[in-house]
């Protein structure tokens, strides 16, 4: 869209102040993100820049608050229980998700519309309202405040991710593929793992890191139905920002931020290597 | 129509047409259960680990097994009272052994609870003539009105006979901000006491302008995103999807960082000399700041479909526009406005359901001013433990984001699902 060479005066301002607005959206939406990772090298105790640190004295900087990160008890516990409950849960929601979707996409499947409804609904519910139901219902049951009951919410809420990317990857699946296979004397079983698995392969991963980050980041549903035993990083955040601020919240959140930057990339090489694989031109 | 074809051409006889009928039925039948048995794993676990929790809310809202359970005897004593007179000895009695007996096995406080919601005061008459009651010796009447004049109150018995069957609406009343007065009927409380319907409707109202923020910040990005070469527009798209990926909680406290009086922004107004430094702008822990940090956690959820809607729209349109005559804006509003309107609605509505649910982020950063219908709803979860209440307040939300998603997948189909949350 560049300028067009007849643009008069008027046109020529609109086009610079509307790249101007977009820049500065972009930054709106960067500049938080960034604003952070200095901010956790602060050797004071303060959310906010020091003189030091905008005069770049090295003094004004540590890792202070990552070491402190690093040796905390209770920070390491929060990691360790936030990656058992999201690893079991993405496993889950995978295993799953991808069955469902593979049933969903037949199309002899009854009630299609409503079993759709029912798998995604945990996407659509507001969180809280989530939260609150599974507070009553899982007290009742005996399996709040365990790793189950957690395991178990994050699983409810990752799966629509899965079904949804599963079967968006299914719609452009080519059924004469495996048609071709068993004509050639494949059994189904051997025809699933050799053609249909390979082909949604990357459907399935996406889906799982979505589903992995769902639970990763998840804070509602964990606030009511884990224990002080199953604090996640998110609960520890939470507390932290509710309690006293300290920028060791920052360290964990810049590290955090270099995860969704290594998980960004990791969705879209597989964005574009299904879309390859698809014979879709890679855009 | 298909049958016909066949017998036609003279090769089946009906026998043997009756028989491929049932083939192919039991062979579909078959094909039906196979694709049900793929989906039954995932139907059932959500079913149990989500839709009955909901479920159970729905129940929760109206259920009312307090007063009938913990006071069993008056509640069967006041079954036949016809509410014109104080009830009379024989229903004392059992006011007293309900109370005695519910103080020793430490329920009575439940019932209190309970009763309290509908009037303030019934706690402390409850327990404070429970602690007496072992001791009493019948004639009770008197004896129990001397204890509290309150039972002497035809109100009191009102409330106690109406809150003693096992369902009640009373949750919903005092949601909507009504109340039941103790003959029954169902009136607006004083304006200063109307608490949740106020803060409903300011969690409507801030996620509509939170809505129109986003939309107005997420047009011109995704106009921009839409029409530059493929490669720039990717390298921006970064840009769009590291805030969607990061976490919530991340962007939260870095708005803090960013908003507070301490923080960023105020010294860097401070040091343009925009703003005296004894006079900082309070940006956050009020509406302001939920409305500026959550605009900045939606806007990914507006740009994306946004985005996806006008990539399809070919650029040769409004060129074609201004090769006929049209200013370059009357070529936008009227022929690429109209195009991207699916896009719009799409991103609104998906913003808006997104925000009136919202809890965490108000809850951190909105202060008095700020908070969202969800903090009322954990609030009372976690804090007053008025789940009944808690639950009424949850199912109106859920109401609400069920109209406006219906809504949504009208407009959008099914397909589009994936930028949700």
């Amino acid at each position: 869209m560049a300028l067009p060479s007849y643009a008069g005066p008027l046109e020529t301002f609109w086009y610079y102040a509307f790249r101007a607005f977009c820049g500065l959206v972009f930054i709106f939406l960067i500049s938080p993100l960034l604003i952070i990772i200095p901010l956790s090298f602060n050797i004071e105790p303060y959310f906010s820049f020091t003189e030091g640190m905008l005069a770049f004295e090295p003094d004004a900087y540590s890792m202070r608050w990552y070491k402190e990160f690093f040796t905390s008890d209770r920070w390491m516990n929060a990691i360790q229980n936030t990656f058992i409950v999201a690893i079991c849960s993405t496993i889950l929601s995978m295993i799953l998700g991808t069955l469902a979707a593979l049933g969903l996409s037949r199309s002899e499947l009854p009630f299609k519309g409503l079993i759709m409804g029912l798998l995604i609904s945990p996407m659509i519910v507001p969180l809280i309202i989530s939260a609150a139901g599974m507070f009553f219902f899982y007290s009742s049951l005996g399996v709040s405040q365990s790793y189950l009951g957690l395991i178990l919410a994050h699983t409810a809420l990752g799966t629509p991710f899965v079904v949804i990317t599963v079967t968006a990857t299914l719609s452009g699946f080519d059924h004469n593929l495996v048609r071709a296979a068993t004509s050639l004397g494949a059994t189904p079983t051997y025809a699933f793992f050799k053609i249909t698995v390979p082909l949604i392969m990357t459907g399935v991963i996406s889906g799982g890191l979505f589903a992995l980050m769902t639970s990763v980041d998840e804070v509602v549903v964990a606030l009511f139905i884990a224990g002080a035993e199953q604090r996640t990083v998110p609960m520890q955040m939470w507390a932290g920002i509710r309690e006293q601020i300290s920028p060791t919240i920052l360290a964990v959140a810049t590290l955090l931020v270099c995860m969704s930057i290594l998980l960004l990339t990791t969705v879209e090489y597989l964005r574009r290597r299904s879309e390859t694989i698809r014979g879709i031109t890679p855009q | 129509m298909m049958t016909n074809t066949v017998e036609a051409e003279g090769q089946l006889t009906p026998e043997e047409q009756k028989r491929l009928t049932a083939d192919m039925h039991r062979s579909l039948r078959r094909k039906k259960f196979r694709a049900l048995f793929l989906v039954a794993p995932l139907l059932i676990f959500i079913m149990v680990t989500f839709v009955a929790p909901i479920v159970s809310m729905l129940y929760r809202s109206v259920d009312n097994p307090q007063v009938l359970e913990y006071m069993p005897n008056t509640s069967a004593a006041l079954a036949d009272w016809d509410g014109k007179d104080i009830p009379d000895e024989a229903t004392f009695a059992a006011l007293v052994t309900d109370l005695a007996e519910g103080r020793k096995n430490h329920t009575i406080g439940k019932a209190a609870t309970r009763l309290n919601y509908e009037r303030s005061k019934m706690r402390s008459l409850i327990t404070g003539t429970a602690r007496k009651a072992g001791r009493l010796k019948p004639p009770y009447k008197d004896k129990v009105i001397k204890i509290k004049a309150g039972w002497a109150d035809i109100d009191t018995w009102k409330i106690i006979k109406r809150e003693s069957k096992s369902l009640t609406a009373s949750y919903y009343i005092a949601a909507f901000d009504m109340e039941t007065t103790p003959d029954g009927e169902i009136k607006m409380l004083p304006e200063k006491e109307r608490v949740y319907f106020k803060m409903l409707w300011r969690t409507i109202w801030m996620s509509v302008l939170i809505t129109l923020l986003t939309l107005l910040l997420g047009y011109p990005v995704s106009y921009l995103l839409a029409s530059l070469p493929m490669r720039t527009a990717n390298t921006l798209m970064i840009l769009v999807l590291l805030p969607f990926w990061t976490s919530l909680l991340v962007r939260t406290s870095s708005w803090i960082a960013l908003l507070q009086g301490q923080g960023v922004i105020n010294d860097i107004l401070v040091w343009f000399g925009l703003v005296n430094d004894d006079s900082r702008l309070s940006m956050i822990y009020n509406a302001t700041g939920t409305v500026i940090t959550m605009t900045h956690i939606l806007l990914p959820f507006m740009i994306l479909p946004l985005y996806s809607v006008m990539k399809t729209i070919p650029p040769s349109y409004m060129r074609a526009a201004r090769s006929l005559g049209a200013t370059p804006f009357t070529a936008f509003f009227r022929v690429y406005l109209p195009q991207s309107v699916p896009g719009i609605s799409a991103g609104a509505i998906l913003v808006f359901i997104l925000a009136i649910g919202y809890y965490i982020t108000p809850a951190l950063v909105g202060g008095q001013t700020g908070q969202f219908i969800g903090n009322m709803i954990a609030y009372h979860m976690q804090g007053s433990l008025n789940w009944g209440l808690a639950a009424a307040l949850g199912v109106i939300l859920l109401v609400l984001v069920m109209g406006i998603y219906a809504l949504y997948s009208r407009i959008v189909g099914n397909n589009n699902q994936m930028t949700l949350r």
